[in-house]
């Protein structure tokens, strides 16, 4: 019982990090209409700056760097890329961002080249122990953080006039635009938060028991991508549910691995995905998405 | 001409090669009423989009021509900056924020509106007392009103930018003719309130009785203008859009009544 609460546990930290960047996916889709498959690039932009900061600047100054630089390559992005397009066909900047994500990781990785970067965090390996079950330490602060951003986020969303802004665009564009919502300025900011979310996704996809920052986190951050569309690609609750499905399934499955190897190695990789397509069988637009409705 | 209110000059808008408006000039002085009548595809929804400057969301561009207000010229602005510089528009089909509450979308209204707070609570306090009804509703999502109270929220919606003119696009479209009635009381109160308003509609008969002038839009040319009451009467107008073949449709559905045939079951 013990290991179960234990394998849930990390589940819903790993998952809430999923969240976060399943967030940032929603948020531009919903912004934009685009889907943003450079959405992993961003995420390892944000922590590569956090990881070759942070011994000159300490981690929580390197932190916030990367932060801002991860909102910053977003907002560059849309500005220098996607602006040229606007107009488009959804597709056609969907596959622009395919582009993006192309040039950005072969940069990155370049850079990175073999090495495994440390971002610094101050939570080490240490371990909580809460009688049976143990807990790592930064397995509590991605949580902690996670949930704190989500919350300011969703609360943002509903109550800033940024947010009303931000939802007059989802619903649509033209009439968004006749109210006098400047469209560019709502895109910019979808992508910024987007970065900078991803960012702080980074620090807590890279730190215990991860060894650190490497080419292949941005595989990683992929499964944010079956996370956001289990959810519904438009819906904030779904990414956040989504999130945790994705997690806490992972988690399942990589924990009683033991016990399924008759299924061959590595399930806790391809779970996320099983869940995706099981539910989109079911629910064709996801579970909180809106269905593609069609006025006649 | 030209000095104060909204002047659209010689204006003329292609969607790709097809030309939607040829060399339109029309005026809506401070304070009145002007209306624009047309069929479908007249071009009626095109010069409210070239004013508002949302024709490249359906790919269509102004080709020459000036759009001004008060002076100050329009085009070449951003949607944005024609809302912020006086002129809201009320979009055919209401368009309401479906999934947003009420009061949710007031506030999007309102977000190009300058006034700071202040402002804004004086102009949804303004709404309200127009349409009691939104107040009641605030916290409902818009999708859940009726048809009717749509179209007054998008109304409201449009007055939260505190507008110097209004642009109604059909809004009478598809509701019963008691609300229809409602509307057209509403847009004179707004009127009197020191709005300027152009509204284009199909249903002549409201639109003329709201207006004090009144302009034909045909394939995309200024057919006719005058004084509205001149239009009202004269036989062009009368025959076209006010009603003598809605008379003879009249008459034939009164006789198409007596013999009417009830469906029955169908037998083989």
């Amino acid at each position: 019982m013990s290991t179960f609460a234990e394998i849930l546990l990390n589940g819903v930290s790993l998952g809430s990090v999923y969240a976060l960047i399943a967030l940032g996916f929603v948020v531009i889709f919903r912004a934009t209409e685009v889907v943003n498959f450079a959405h992993a690039s961003l995420l390892l932009a944000g922590g590569y700056v956090t990881a070759t900061l942070h011994d000159d600047l300490g981690f929580w100054p390197a932190l916030l760097v990367g932060i801002a630089g991860a909102a910053v390559v977003g907002a560059a992005v849309e500005f220098l890329v996607m602006r040229r397009y606007r107009g488009a066909d959804h597709s056609v900047l969907a596959i622009v961002t395919i582009g993006v994500d192309i040039l950005l990781t072969t940069e990155l990785t370049r850079r990175i080249g073999t090495d495994v970067l440390a971002l610094g965090d101050p939570w080490g390996d240490a371990v909580l122990a809460l009688g049976p079950i143990s807990l790592a330490h930064t397995r509590i602060a991605a949580f902690v953080a996670a949930a704190l951003l989500i919350t300011t986020f969703l609360l943002a969303f509903r109550y800033t006039s940024w947010g009303v802004a931000m939802r007059a665009a989802a619903e649509s564009a033209e009439t968004a635009a006749l109210m006098g919502v400047r469209l560019g300025r709502v895109s910019l900011g979808a992508w910024a938060v987007a970065g900078g979310l991803a960012a702080v996704a980074a620090l807590f996809l890279t730190v215990f028991p991860t060894p650190g920052l490497e080419r292949a986190t941005s595989l990683a951050a992929l499964k944010a991508f079956p996370a956001a569309i289990l959810g519904g690609l438009d819906s904030t609750t779904g990414a956040l549910v989504g999130g945790l499905l994705v997690g806490v399934t992972e988690s399942l499955a990589t924990g009683y691995q033991s016990d399924l190897t008759f299924l061959g190695r590595g399930l806790g990789d391809l779970a996320p995905y099983l869940v995706m397509v099981a539910i989109l069988l079911i629910r064709p637009a996801g579970l909180f998405g809106t269905k593609e409705l069609a006025r006649v | 001409m030209g000095g104060s209110g909204l002047v659209v000059r010689d204006l003329s808008v292609g969607y790709g090669p097809v030309r939607a408006l040829r060399r339109v000039s029309l005026e809506v002085p401070e304070g009145a009423v002007v209306t624009v009548l047309g069929s479908n595809g007249a071009g009626k929804s095109t010069l409210l989009r070239a004013v508002s400057r949302t024709l490249s969301f359906h790919g269509g561009a102004v080709t020459e021509g000036t759009v001004s207000l008060g002076g100050r010229r329009l085009d070449g602005l951003g949607p944005d900056r024609v809302v912020a510089a006086g002129v809201s528009q009320v979009p055919e089909g209401r368009r309401v924020f479906a999934r947003m509450t009420v009061a949710d979308n007031l506030r999007a209204g309102a977000l190009r509106a300058d006034g700071g707070r202040a402002g804004r609570a004086a102009a949804l306090h303004r709404v309200h007392e127009l349409f009691p009804v939104l107040a009641e509703r605030a916290q409902q999502r818009a999708g859940l009103l009726s048809g009717g109270e749509q179209q007054m929220l998008a109304v409201a919606r449009a007055l939260m930018a505190a507008p110097k003119v209004l642009l109604l696009d059909e809004p009478s479209l598809g509701l019963a003719p008691l609300m229809a009635e409602r509307i057209a009381d509403t847009v004179r109160e707004i009127n009197t309130q020191g709005t300027s308003v152009l509204l284009v509609e199909q249903n002549a008969a409201l639109a003329l009785r709201l207006a004090t002038r009144a302009y034909v839009l045909e394939v995309g040319e200024v057919t006719l203008s005058g004084p509205a009451a001149e239009l009202a009467a004269s036989d062009e107008v009368r025959r076209r859009y006010l009603g003598v073949v809605d008379e003879d449709a009249a008459a034939d559905a009164e006789q198409a009544g007596g013999v009417r045939r009830t469906l029955t079951r169908w037998k083989g």
